[in-house]
């Protein structure tokens, strides 16, 4: 067993795991924050993104263990005070989903997106950067256009 | 996955120590290895996580070389102006590995260790002909790969940097299996004062290798159109369900051409 002490959405969080405890597993089942979704569990759908220091990466392709001392943010640290992130607020108004399995990786994927290329993304770089999320339901249209909008609110635009 | 023990030393010493237990391994940015143990195709008992090891990522100019540390993520590689300014076919590969998460996590040395037949770096390296940097020694490109997921590496060995030289001009294309992403043929070309370079990926059963048919006839033009002639045997090339030999052959063909075309 290893201690591994992190921190989750802003809270520091501290637990006795097996060394072989994948981040997503140590987030959805001992922290309960099941927001982050397991799809394939081999890399590919990106259901499972999170942000480890600020960064976009699969947690079911990371170990617990190599998070120590880490600020990870899911998809329930977004929003604050009852008010929806930007990108969020994008994928509502958008209807950016269908079965919504896909749309927290979508969204900590959008976010990072914008943290990197900012906030004016044509729909050649939104589809080129969603490479490593797959919505099964086929919804990339409107994923595409609450990504847009989304991007331009968090830099402000209405 | 099986379960193991874990370790995250804090150096390249103690790493080597914590190698020692049998069946250990080394972890890097794990998007290869981590796949591999669920699957249970490796079951290491220990794992020793790099990650707290000073002075292993970073990426500087050193003479005429660009030196990146075995632990820099390929996003790193990919963002950095550095890399992009010195060698541009390098940056541009470094940006088409997995996708935006991946790169995040995977590293160039965890790339380099695995040498999987179809990953992106093993044809940078072998065509810049770069030097690998490890606790023990410097191995030159030509020297360091040996088929399949096989190095020459030892099992208390681990990459620290790698030294790339920098060419006049390079560029890398890549033919990607549309479901994996992964290189179905991936050509990496160097132009140098030495001569040409040209590596492939994805494409020969012993992994990455040099065409010096191509890398000749480049040295004497270099030029799209002077390779057009270079007969490509589909001996030793992968067959599978994504493409036969004879496919990627002939792809080697057109991606080394795309690949000249696109030299900067």
């Amino acid at each position: 067993m290893v201690q591994v002490s992190m921190t989750v959405n802003g809270k520091a969080v501290s637990a006795h795991v097996e060394p072989r405890t994948l981040l997503v597993q140590f987030i959805r089942e001992h922290l309960r924050l099941t927001g982050t979704h397991v799809g394939c569990d081999t890399s590919q759908c990106g259901a499972c993104v999170v942000h480890i220091d600020g960064k976009a990466v699969k947690s079911c392709t990371t170990l617990a263990a190599s998070c120590e001392g880490a600020q990870i943010t899911t998809i329930e640290g977004l929003a604050h005070g009852g008010k929806l992130h930007p990108m969020q607020q994008a994928f509502q108004d958008n209807h950016g989903l269908q079965c919504g399995y896909c749309t927290p990786g979508m969204i900590m994927t959008a976010v990072d997106m914008v943290n990197r290329k900012g906030h004016q993304l044509d729909e050649a770089t939104i589809r080129h950067e969603l490479e490593g999320n797959i919505c099964r339901c086929t919804g990339y249209h409107n994923i595409v256009k609450s990504v847009a909008q989304g991007a331009r609110e968090m830099g402000g635009a209405k | 996955m099986h379960n193991f023990e874990y370790a995250a030393p804090a150096s390249v010493a103690d790493a080597v120590a914590a190698l020692a237990k049998p069946d250990a391994k080394v972890l890097a940015g794990g998007q290869t290895l981590l796949p591999t143990m669920k699957q249970r195709l490796a079951a290491p008992t220990q794992l020793v996580d790099l990650r707290k090891v000073a002075g292993l990522a970073g990426i500087s100019r050193e003479g005429d070389a660009v030196v990146i540390g075995a632990m820099t993520r390929h996003a790193d590689v990919a963002a950095s102006p550095l890399v992009h300014d010195a060698i541009k076919g390098l940056g541009a590969l470094a940006g088409l590995i997995g996708d935006p998460a991946v790169r995040h996590r995977g590293t160039l040395g965890g790339s380099l260790a695995n040498n999987d037949p179809a990953a992106d770096y093993p044809a940078a390296v072998l065509a810049l002909g770069a030097t690998i940097v490890t606790n023990k020694r410097e191995i030159v490109a030509d020297d360091y790969f040996k088929g399949l997921f096989e190095t020459v590496l030892g099992e208390d060995e681990i990459i620290t940097k790698v030294k790339f030289p920098i060419p006049e001009k390079s560029a890398y294309e890549k033919f990607r299996n549309p479901a994996s992403r992964y290189a179905m043929v991936g050509v990496f070309v160097a132009k140098s004062k030495t001569g040409v370079r040209v590596a492939v990926t994805g494409a020969g059963s012993s992994g990455v290798f040099r065409q010096k048919e191509m890398e000749a006839a480049l040295a004497a033009n270099f030029a799209a159109d002077a390779i057009k002639g270079v007969k490509i045997a589909a001996a030793n090339m992968i067959s599978d369900l994504h493409g036969d030999a004879d496919y990627r052959a002939h792809l080697v063909g057109v991606v080394a051409r795309r690949a000249v075309e696109a030299s900067a």
